[in-house]
C-alpha cells in the first residue's frame, strides 16, 4: 500500500502508537536524558526487552532451581563440578531472583509505563475529539464508493448519519466523519496497566507473604506460630504477629491407590479451631481442597509413614517407646522410605539406627536387596542397621534428625542389616531389643499467606478483557461527502479505512454501502461503483 | 467405548492421510505447467546439478475437484477424530484431555478445527490442506503409538474441575498455535519463492513448493488471524492454571517448568503482536517469532513432560 497524503491524514490519530525514534540534534542540557527516555520508551527496545526475558527464562526452564527443589541442584552441583560453579556466579540456579532477571523486567516495566503514560493521555484525547476532517480525495482511501442520487445533498448527509448511528460521527461542512472501535485501543491500555498492576501484586505477596511448611503426624497436632514451622520463608515486611491464629490435630491420613500404584486420593482428617477457646471443628484438607482461615490457607502438600518402635535394655527397661512414631522420608514413587532412629535415654552407650521402611516389600532372589512394590500398606517390614555409641547430641551442634552422625558410633552385628516386620523384634547383640510395633501416617501441611493475591487475580482479569478487546475490536474510519451536480443529482462519496484486518473491513464497507444505497438509492442510469475508482 | 475411541481415531488418521494426498494431488495438478513441474522434481531428485529451470509464475487455475474431495475427506476424518475424543471421555467418565495422549488428540482437533473455519471463512485457500494435514498426522500417530495410555481415572492432582476449564482452554490453543507455527512456516517458505522468483533465480526443494502456496500476503494475514483468536486463550489458560495451582499447591505462581515454558511461550506470542506493529519487524521476522514461539509450545508440552521433572510430571 503505497501512501498518500489522504492515507496519512485519514489514518491520524487511529493509533497511539509511539512514533520510531528518529536521530534528534541535541538542542539542550537535558537532550541525552531525553534522547534516552525516548529510546527506552521505544517499541523496538520494548521488543528487545521481551526477547531477553524470554530468553532469560530459558535456563529456568532447563536447570534445577533452587526455588524448586535445592537436592537437585545440589546432585547437578556434584554431577558437573567445573561448570555448575560457572552456572552459579550466573545466577542460573536462581533465575527468577537473580539480579539480571530483575533488570530485564524492570526496565521492560519502565519502558512499558514510559510509553502507556503519554498513550493514555492521547487516547483520552481522542476519545473526546471527533473523528478528523475528511481526507480530499476519498476514492484513494483502501475502500472506497461513488454513486450519484436525487436525494438533495444536506438530506444524504441526515441519511448517512441515521445508518452511522452506532459511529461517532461529526458534520462538517459537505463531509460526515465517522469513527468506531476506539475500546480496541481501551482494551490494549487496561492489558498494559493490568500487567504493571500484576507486578504490584507479586510485590505485595513477596513483601508481606508468609508461606510455611510443618510434618505432623497422625494424632499430632499443629499451633500457628514461627517456631512450629519445619521450614519457613517469610517475606521481607512479613511481621509475625500477622500470621493467622490457628491449630489443629491430624486425626487420620488415608491415601488411596489403583492396582498400578498410582495415587488416587490423599484425605487429611482434621479437627481444627482459630482460638484457644473455640470448640475444634473437624474438615477433610485434601489436594485442591485447601482449608481456608482467615487469610491464611492450609494445603495438604505430602505425606508418609511414621515407623512405631519399641527399644529395650538388657534388663528389659523400655529406652524408647516412642508411641507417635518416628518419621520416614520417602525415596520413591512406591513409599520406600528411609528412617533414622535415635536413642538417647540408655544407660548404656546411646544406641541408633539406620533403615528403610517398605510399605509393601519385595526382595531381590539374586541381590537379597529389600524394596517396595506398592506405596500401600500390604507387606510392612522395616530393614536397619544398629549402631550405639555417642550420638553427638549433647554437643551442642544441632544436627538433622533425619541423619546420624557416625563420628563416634560403631555398626553393631558387623553393619548387617535386620529386617523386622511388625511385632517382631531384634535381639541386639550387646543385650537389649529393638522391636517393630507398627506403622501410622504423616502428612506435611503448607501453610500460605499472600495479601497480594487479589491483586494479582484482578490484574488477571483485567489482562483477559484487555487483551480480548485489543485483539478482536476493529479501529476503523469512514467519510460519506455529498457534492451537488448538475441539475437536481448529488454526488455522494464514500471512503474508509482500517488500521488492521482489511479484509474484515473491506466486507463491512460493501455492507454498509449497499446499506446507504438502500437509504440513498441512486439516480436511474447506476453509476458504476468500485473500490479503486478514479475521478 | 474405549475401543471405539481408539478405532475411531485410528480411522481419523487414515482418512487425514488419504486428505492429505489429495491435497498434494491437487497441488501437483494445480501448478501451471506441467512440464515445468515434472522437471522441477527431477531436479529436486539430482539435487543441484541438473540445468537451472527459469520459472514464471503463471495464473494459478481454481482448485479442481481433487481439492473438493480432500476437502471433503478431511471433514470426514474431523468427524471421526471428534467421535473419537467424546467416545473417549465416555469411556474414561471425565473430561476427555486427562494425558499427553488425550490432549495430543484433541490438540490436534483443534488444529483441523481452525483449518476447516479458516478455509470455510474464505481465509485461507484449501491448497494449503497437503502441508497442514501432514504435521497433523505425524502428530496423531505419534500421540497414537508412543503416547498412547489406557483409559484410566486423573490422579489427584489433576482431580478438580479446573481441569475441564484450564486444560479446555491450553489444548485450544495449543491447536491453534500449532496451526499458526505451520502457517508462518509457509509464509516463510512462500516469501522466500517469490525473493528467488522475482529476480529470475531457480528454486529447489522445499523452496519449489512455494509455488503451490497461497500469496504470502494472506498466508501473513491468516497467521496472525490464528494467533490473535489463540493468544488471549493462552493468557486465560495460563491465568486458570494460576488460581488452579493456587487451590492445590498453595501458590499460584512457582516457576514450575512447565510454568516457566508456558511463561516464555506467552513471551515469545506477546513478541510477535509487538513485532508485527513495528516498523522493520514486520513480514518475515515476524513470521521467525511465531515459529519460535511455537517451538518453544512444543518444548513447553514434549520436552518438560518427558524429561523435565517437575509439578506437571505425571500423565
Amino acid at each position: 500500500m503505497t501512501t498518500t497524503p489522504e492515507l496519512e491524514s485519514a489514518a491520524v490519530r487511529l493509533s497511539t502508537a509511539p512514533e520510531p525514534v528518529g536521530p534528534q540534534r541535541p538542542r539542550q542540557l537535558m537532550a541525552p536524558v531525553r534522547r534516552l527516555w525516548r529510546q527506552l520508551t521505544s517499541m523496538r527496545t520494548a521488543l528487545l526487552l521481551l526477547f531477553l526475558l524470554a530468553l532469560g527464562a530459558v535456563p529456568g526452564g532447563f536447570l534445577p532451581q533452587r526455588s524448586l527443589n535445592p537436592v537437585r541442584v545440589d546432585q547437578y552441583v556434584a554431577k558437573h563440578p567445573t561448570l555448575a560453579p560457572i552456572l552459579d556466579r550466573l545466577s542460573l540456579f536462581d533465575v527468577f531472583a537473580a539480579p539480571w532477571f530483575a533488570a530485564v523486567y524492570l526496565l521492560l516495566f519502565v519502558s512499558l509505563v514510559g510509553c502507556l503514560v503519554p498513550r493514555i493521555r492521547l487516547h483520552a484525547r481522542a476519545l473526546r475529539k471527533p473523528p478528523p476532517q475528511a481526507p480530499g480525495n476519498l476514492a484513494r482511501l483502501p475502500a472506497s464508493a461513488r454513486w450519484e442520487t436525487s436525494v438533495p445533498a444536506e438530506e444524504v448527509l441526515g441519511l448517512a448519519e441515521r445508518r452511522l448511528r452506532r459511529w461517532r460521527t461529526s458534520r462538517r461542512g459537505d463531509a460526515l466523519g465517522a469513527e468506531r472501535g476506539y475500546l480496541r485501543e481501551t482494551g490494549n491500555l487496561l492489558f498494559h496497566v493490568s500487567l504493571v498492576l500484576l507486578l504490584v501484586g507479586i510485590a505485595v505477596g513477596q513483601f508481606y507473604g508468609f508461606k510455611g511448611t510443618v510434618l505432623v503426624k497422625e494424632g499430632s497436632g499443629f499451633a500457628n506460630a514461627i517456631a512450629s514451622y519445619d521450614d519457613i520463608h517469610p517475606g521481607r515486611r512479613f511481621r509475625q504477629d500477622s500470621l493467622v491464629p490457628l491449630h489443629f490435630t491430624l486425626d487420620d491420613f488415608r491415601a488411596t491407590y489403583g492396582p498400578d500404584g498410582k495415587a488416587r486420593t490423599f484425605d487429611a482428617k482434621v479437627h481444627y479451631a482459630t482460638s484457644p477457646d473455640a470448640p475444634m471443628a473437624p474438615y477433610d484438607i485434601r489436594v485442591n481442597h485447601p482449608l481456608h482461615v482467615g487469610a491464611a490457607k492450609v494445603y495438604l502438600i505430602g505425606h508418609g509413614y511414621n515407623v512405631h518402635v519399641v527399644v529395650r535394655e538388657k534388663d528389659g527397661q523400655v529406652a524408647l517407646d516412642d508411641s507417635v512414631g518416628v518419621p520416614c522420608l520417602p525415596q520413591d514413587a512406591r513409599f520406600l522410605s528411609t528412617c533414622t532412629i535415635k536413642v538417647p535415654e540408655t544407660r548404656g552407650p546411646q544406641l541408633g539406627f539406620e533403615g528403610a521402611f517398605t510399605p509393601t516389600t519385595v526382595r531381590d532372589p539374586k541381590t537379597g536387596r529389600v524394596g517396595s512394590a506398592h506405596p500401600a500398606v500390604q507387606a510392612p517390614a522395616l530393614t536397619i542397621v544398629g549402631f550405639s555409641g555417642d550420638l553427638g547430641i549433647d554437643a551442642g551442634v544441632p544436627g538433622s534428625v533425619y541423619s546420624l552422625d557416625h563420628t563416634h558410633l560403631t555398626p553393631l552385628d558387623g553393619g548387617r542389616p535386620h529386617i523386622l516386620v511388625p511385632g517382631t523384634s531384634w535381639q541386639l547383640p550387646g543385650g537389649g531389643s529393638i522391636t517393630f510395633a507398627g506403622v501410622t501416617e504423616w502428612s506435611t501441611f503448607q501453610l500460605t499467606q499472600d495479601p497480594g493475591k487479589r491483586i494479582a487475580l484482578v490484574a488477571a482479569i483485567g489482562i483477559v478483557l484487555g487483551l480480548c478487546l485489543s485483539l478482536f475490536v476493529r479501529r476503523r474510519r469512514l467519510w460519506v461527502r455529498v457534492r451537488p451536480e448538475t441539475g437536481t443529482l448529488t454526488v455522494v462519496e464514500v471512503g474508509g479505512l482500517a488500521r488492521t484486518d482489511p479484509d474484515a473491513f473491506a466486507a463491512e464497507f460493501e455492507e454498509l454501502v449497499s446499506r446507504l444505497r438502500s437509504d440513498i438509492p441512486p439516480a436511474a442510469p447506476t453509476q458504476a461503483t468500485s473500490t479503486q475508482e478514479a475521478e | 467405548m474405549a475401543h471405539l475411541s481408539d478405532s475411531l481415531l485410528f480411522v481419523a488418521v487414515l482418512v487425514y492421510a488419504m486428505a492429505m494426498l489429495g491435497f498434494a494431488a491437487d497441488a501437483a495438478a494445480r501448478r501451471a505447467s506441467r512440464v515445468l513441474s515434472v522437471e522441477a522434481v527431477a531436479r529436486d531428485l539430482v539435487g543441484a546439478a541438473g540445468p537451472p529451470v527459469t520459472v514464471t509464475e503463471r495464473p494459478v487455475r481454481a482448485s479442481g475437484w481433487v481439492g473438493t474431495v480432500a476437502l471433503g475427506l478431511t471433514a470426514l476424518g474431523w468427524l471421526a477424530h471428534v467421535t473419537s475424543v467424546v467416545t473417549r471421555g465416555v469411556a474414561a467418565g471425565r473430561v476427555p484431555w486427562g494425558n499427553m495422549y488425550e490432549f495430543s488428540s484433541a490438540a490436534a482437533l483443534v488444529a483441523v478445527t481452525g483449518f476447516l473455519v479458516l478455509v470455510a471463512r474464505g481465509r485461507v485457500d484449501k491448497s494449503l490442506g497437503a502441508f497442514v494435514m501432514l504435521p497433523v498426522v505425524l502428530y496423531l500417530g505419534l500421540a497414537g503409538t508412543v503416547l498412547y495410555t489406557k483409559v484410566g481415572p486423573l490422579v489427584p492432582a489433576l482431580n478438580s474441575y479446573w481441569i475441564k476449564i484450564h486444560v479446555a482452554a491450553a489444548v485450544t490453543a495449543s491447536g491453534a498455535f500449532l496451526l499458526s507455527g505451520v502457517i508462518a512456516l509457509l509464509y516463510l517458505l512462500r516469501v522466500r519463492f517469490d525473493e528467488r522468483t522475482v529476480v529470475g533465480g531457480s528454486v529447489r526443494f522445499p523452496v519449489s513448493l512455494g509455488r503451490s502456496l497461497p500469496v504470502a500476503g494472506s498466508l501473513d494475514r491468516a497467521a496472525y488471524v490464528v494467533i490473535a483468536f489463540a493468544f488471549p486463550v493462552w493468557t486465560f489458560a495460563i491465568i486458570a492454571g494460576a488460581i488452579w495451582a493456587e487451590a492445590a499447591w498453595g501458590r499460584y505462581w512457582g516457576w514450575d517448568p512447565k510454568e516457566t515454558w508456558s511463561f516464555i511461550t506467552w513471551v515469545l506470542y506477546a513478541c510477535y503482536l509487538h513485532a508485527r506493529a513495528t516498523g522493520g519487524w514486520k513480514g518475515p521476522k515476524a513470521a521467525w517469532i511465531a515459529v519460535a514461539a511455537a517451538g518453544a509450545l512444543i518444548v513447553d508440552y514434549y520436552v518438560v513432560n518427558i524429561f523435565v521433572v517437575g509439578l506437571h510430571s505425571y500423565a
